[in-house]
């Protein structure tokens, strides 16, 4: 199993900020826009470099992501920012018309997403928004795993042309990334090559998947890891070239196991290589109040899990 | 520019495709279509500084968006009597493969078009949204929004309504065709408006009023609009129209609201409006 260090954990949402921070210098084009919680998306820099180029809609996601389809027009690229839950299942009808439909170069910023918001609840903490957006035709989804993937991401995603989901977070996680990677969208990342079973993870759980590979390891089973960022358009075929490997297949996501990268993966076998998968996923449920490790526990998405899955799926094969 | 009897003159010509369009099709929205013709002529013909040689990004010109996307066929018919593209077109409206979808959208490309609409109430901001890059890129560019007084009901409305007040946007004139009826009655028995007025005014908005079926009164109004732009306040026209005007037997009701005319109905409709210019 191969080696990952990090020297430091730090937060996805950071990773975005420091990306639109470098976008402000590089990309004239770049617009931000913010439902009052700059702070919280760490786009407060952005903000303080560029006051002509930032614009502070208040608590209206409705009137911000129609907005950042007008600014299209121009040619400007708008870059939304608020919860996941007010950046999805608020305003989806608003992205479907206005942004998905019209074909609009808008990044919907997302931060907060899952159970790892922890304390304020299940009002806030969504697990269906990866579900909502890929469901959307013309729509990128991508959940990176770590500040450096995300710092990178918010960068290509401005490089690409369409409307973008980006999917980040609140709390410090290890930040194990290369700080000069090159961010692929749809291109999964190989982690560790194995052979007995392929765990494809996305966001706060892929490291959690490389916990659950060295567990795995000292059991003596040899796990291929893979980092699925973009969820939109899935890289099937670096799902497929592993699954023709091991035959098996462990999923895991901080999501609903409706909607998820789970249920992603799980059409593409069926459709062109059919496997057995456990999902390492919310079981449709809501979260509640508690820290983010207590919840991740409870809702059975730690590295123990991702293990016992990928028992489970081997035994299956 | 044209006068007002050439404008009366187009704005009857659009009422015919209008009622030809929706019954070539037996689907579509012929009533707040015919209460808006003279309102979309005066703008595209007189009022409005556009190209025809569409570009997306509309700049140094000004734009139009149509936010109640229903009377997408009024908006049709003076796109292609202006010449944004063959009018010959418009006898594909709500037909398979067709470029003219039940309600304005991007995705077919079609010239004139910049946003699809259909679901209320985000024409508002998407206006706001296209006003500030024109006001970042030093552009002059007016920018306009029709909307439905039914469609005043949508939350939306006014989180922009907000916005464009407290951001002092003050080149985008929003008009409200104010018919009084909805789909299931008038706006009174489904959810009242109140004093719209005031509403707008308490808002922040420079309000105007015009009767949105008198050409003249129509120009006039929209030239005040225009004079207006530039003096820190966002501006709404409202604008009073009767649903179905110029054919006798569709005005003073809701009932043809989303109601295609069938033949015989189509022939008394035609025989009220003369063919001022070619059919297509």
């Amino acid at each position: 199993m191969k080696q990952y260090t990090y020297t430091e954990k730090k937060d996805t949402r950071s990773g975005f900020g420091a990306g639109l921070s470098e976008l402000g210098k590089t990309n004239a084009n770049v617009v931000a826009l913010c439902a009052d919680l700059t702070g919280s998306l760490k786009m407060d820099a952005f903000a303080k470099d560029h006051p002509e180029r930032f614009f502070q809609v208040g608590i209206a996601e409705a009137n911000m992501i129609g907005m950042a389809a007008g600014m299209t027009i121009g040619g400007k690229i708008p870059f939304t920012g608020t919860f996941a839950n007010f950046s999805t299942g608020r305003v989806y009808d608003q992205i479907r018309q206005s942004v998905a439909y019209s074909e609009k170069n808008v990044k919907i910023c997302a931060s907060h997403a899952g159970l790892t918001l922890g304390e304020d609840g299940a009002t806030h903490q969504i697990l269906e928004d990866i579900g909502l957006m890929k469901m959307l035709p013309n729509m990128v989804v991508i959940n990176p795993c770590d500040y450096n993937q995300t710092k990178a991401a918010t960068i290509a995603i401005a490089a690409y042309e369409g409307p973008v989901y980006l999917r980040f977070g609140r709390p410090a996680v290890p930040n194990f990334t290369p700080a000069d990677q090159v961010f692929e969208i749809g291109k999964a990342v190989m982690l560790n090559e194995g052979k007995d079973v392929s765990i494809f993870a996305t966001g706060h759980l892929v490291w959690k998947a490389i916990e659950a590979g060295h567990q795995l390891a000292e059991m003596g089973i040899s796990a291929e890891i893979i980092n699925i960022h973009t969820i939109k358009p899935l890289d099937a075929q670096a799902v497929i070239n592993s699954v023709k490997k091991t035959r098996c297949v462990v999923t895991a996501e901080e999501h609903q196991k409706n909607g998820g990268l789970g249920d992603s993966i799980a059409q593409i076998l069926a459709e062109q290589f059919p496997a057995p998968i456990e999902m390492v996923a919310v079981n449709d449920s809501f979260g509640e109040s508690g820290t983010p490790d207590q919840l991740m526990t409870k809702y059975g998405l730690d590295a123990i899990n991702i293990v016992e899955a990928a028992q489970k799926v081997m035994s299956r094969r | 520019m044209s006068s007002i009897s050439e404008l009366e003159k187009i704005a009857t010509q659009v009422r015919r495709d209008i009622v030809r369009m929706v019954h070539g099709c037996q689907s579509g929205h012929p009533g707040g279509s015919l209460g808006c013709a003279d309102f979309l002529t005066a703008l595209y013909f007189h009022q409005m500084n556009h190209h025809v040689d569409f570009s997306m990004d509309g700049k140094n010109e000004d734009l139009f968006f149509l936010s109640n996307g229903h009377i997408s066929p009024v908006w049709y018919s003076v796109l292609a009597r202006a010449g944004y593209f063959p009018v010959a077109e418009l006898a594909t409206f709500r037909k398979l493969n067709t470029r003219l979808q039940g309600h304005p959208t991007t995705a077919e490309h079609l010239p004139g078009v910049r946003m699809a609409s259909g679901s209320l109430g985000q024409g508002l901001s998407v206006a706001l949204g296209a006003a500030e890059i024109k006001k970042l890129n030093n552009d002059k560019g007016i920018v306009y929004t029709l909307h439905g007084d039914g469609e005043l009901q949508e939350g939306q409305i006014w989180e922009a309504a907000l916005y464009a007040a407290h951001h002092k946007m003050d080149r985008v004139i929003a008009t409200i065709d104010y018919n009084g009826q909805q789909i299931d009655g008038s706006t009174e028995q489904v959810l009242s408006l109140g004093n719209l007025a005031a509403k707008w005014e308490a808002f922040g908005w420079d309000v105007l009023h015009t009767n949105g079926n008198n050409m003249q009164e129509l120009v006039d109004c929209l030239a005040l609009a225009k004079s207006k732009t530039g003096a820190g306040k966002p501006i709404v026209i409202i604008m009073k129209t009767e649903m179905g005007a110029g054919v006798d037997f569709m005005m003073g009701s809701h009932k043809w609201h989303g109601v295609a005319p069938n033949d015989e109905q189509l022939a008394a409709a035609l025989g009220q409006l003369e063919e001022t210019l070619k059919d297509y």
